[in-house]
């Protein structure tokens, strides 16, 4: 093994958590407007608790393997959050915890984080154009597989990942919503991000922030 | 925002030690966030639990008590409940004859209901889910999540709880949940936006002489803007919109909640729902039962909205059964 290649341990896993959680903090207020302009306007507030939570969760929890960190941070986000964002968030990180190996190659991380993805739109039921989280979740699993595929570390796959994240969460802009609360507002949703997807932008930036090092 | 609250991060538990200081016929379990009765049923009977987002008061705390809810999970503000919450209402309130979760359609709840579902199941419980959707400012299609549930919910908890109070099975409880939802519409107009204590200002913008038409119970937009109007007309074209959902056929029966959103004057609410009434008297619906006040409110939202149950010798017994909750009573 490449011992100059980074992996996805356990480390990585709680130090992505922990990035998460400042991103989302750092980030509340807009995820919030997002949520006004075509929801309710908690999804900034919703993920914060969340991410509170799943924090004082971790310094409960050490020593763990960066699968326990993770599905631990997916249970503590069902129990928390509510709404649509916890159960979905929630199942993700269980997921992806479940999936991964550790310590874990990009090759792994690249399978892990698309059985999140499965995960998601097996209970959300959402495909992509529906102006949801799979939208920018979609692009970066994508992109993370085919970097990593094409032999690319971790920090690149990830910064990729992160890239196709955030291109895919400003695509939702002219989409009008078929899933969630939006979808209520029928055409009245297009010209907004979708904050979900927006969220899950922020999760694939952290990524790739840490894993950069 | 001027709110009378301590702080907006406190809001849903210290409403909640309030209803524990006002109800004591109720139990609050603080921790869990779940109300109970206090004193369980004296013979085993099918548990009804409903939970939501908070804002609604007084769904859905407000209508635990014999014959209705036997325990009610309340969200943080228009958020659903997390699956722990009715867990453990359904193991606190659970006799041996299963329980049926009511829940609103709206995504959250849904998948928060469903995960709460398997963890029961797992735990060795028998549970139905009765999902209810009557607004019809949603079209019912694959291009949504499908119709809200709102208004219809107050009439799926009396009527499936005075049911369950007389012993009936679960699945038959089930089967009137789901038979009054589809017997049910629902339409609401808003005359201004409400303001979550966590975003400290209203939902969206409204100037002084517009409303907005169909719209939800969370401070959401509704589906267009319009100018307002006397309230004759409003009240014409909420029947009218229900009644082009065609549940309902001239000489019917129905069963009518006027349904205040939160910041509308109960005087107003009866000035609609007098003209509710007589645009139905013009079409030919014969109200058998009305019920007008603030029900399933959303916050400080000021509109209304209307909910036509068509009506028939059961329900119309069952919304007669004597009920003792502290929103709902009937001797």
């Amino acid at each position: 093994m490449d011992f100059d290649t980074p992996l996805f341990d356990t480390a990585l896993a709680e130090a992505w958590v922990r990035a998460i959680a400042a991103a989302v903090e750092k980030e509340q207020a807009r995820l919030t407007e997002l949520d006004s302009a075509i929801g309710d306007g908690d999804h900034g507030s919703n993920l914060h608790r969340g991410f509170s939570a799943v924090l004082a969760a971790l310094d409960d929890l050490r020593p763990a393997g960066s699968g326990t960190v993770l599905t631990k941070t997916g249970s503590t986000l069902i129990s928390k959050v509510g709404g649509a964002s916890g159960p979905l968030y929630g199942k993700a990180f269980r997921a992806i915890g479940a999936a991964l190996p550790d310590p874990a190659g990009p090759a792994d991380v690249a399978e892990a984080l698309a059985a999140g993805l499965d995960a998601v739109r097996a209970l959300g039921k959402a495909a992509p154009g529906d102006k949801t989280i799979v939208d920018a979740y979609t692009p970066a699993v994508a992109a993370f597989r085919a970097t990593a595929a094409a032999g690319a570390a971790l920090p690149e796959a990830a910064a990729a990942a992160a890239d196709a994240a955030e291109q895919g969460a400003r695509d939702t802009v002219p989409l009008q919503a078929r899933k969630g609360r939006a979808s209520y507002l029928g055409e009245r949703s297009i010209g907004h991000q979708d904050p979900g997807a927006t969220s899950t932008a922020l999760l694939f930036r952290a990524l790739a922030d840490v894993a950069a090092g | 925002m001027k709110k009378l609250i301590n702080t907006p991060e406190s809001v849903l538990e210290d409403a909640l030690a309030g209803v524990a200081a006002a109800h004591p016929e109720l139990t609050v379990d603080l921790p869990n966030r779940v109300i109970t009765r206090a004193a369980r049923p004296a013979a085993p009977k099918v548990a009804v639990i409903s939970g939501g987002g908070s804002g609604h008061e007084p769904l859905h705390g407000g209508f635990v008590g014999p014959g209705m809810l036997d325990a009610a999970c309340p969200g943080e503000i228009f958020t659903s409940p997390v699956p722990d919450q009715m867990l453990a209402a359904a193991k606190a309130v659970e006799s041996g004859a299963g329980v049926v979760f009511v829940v609103k359609n709206y995504t959250g709840d849904v998948m928060n209901f469903e995960l709460a579902a398997e963890l029961a199941a797992e735990e060795g419980l028998a549970v139905r889910t009765v999902l209810v959707d009557d607004d019809v400012a949603v079209e019912d299609s694959t291009w949504t999540a499908g119709r809200r549930g709102t208004g219809a919910t107050v009439l799926v908890e009396k009527t499936i709880g005075a049911l369950a109070e007389r012993g009936a099975p679960l699945d038959e409880v089930a089967a009137l949940g789901e038979r009054v939802n589809a017997a049910s519409r629902s339409f609401a107009i808003a005359l201004t936006a409400a303001t979550v204590p966590a975003a400290g200002k209203p939902g969206f913008d409204l100037p002084e002489d517009e409303i907005e038409v169909g719209v939800g119970i969370h401070g959401e937009p509704g589906r267009r803007r319009e100018k307002l109007r006397p309230a004759r007309e409003l009240a014409a074209e909420v029947v009218d919109t229900i009644l082009a959902d065609r549940h309902l056929a001239p000489g019917d029966e129905v069963i009518a909640l006027l349904n205040g959103l939160g910041a509308t004057p109960l005087l107003e609410l009866y000035i609609a729902y007098g003209e509710v009434a007589a645009r139905l008297a013009e079409r030919g619906i014969t109200v058998a039962r009305s019920l007008v006040g603030n029900y399933v409110t959303s916050l400080d939202m000021a509109g209304f909205s209307l909910t036509l149950t068509k009506a028939d010798a059961q329900l119309l017994e069952l919304w007669d059964a004597p009920v003792d909750t502290p929103a709902l009573k009937r001797a």
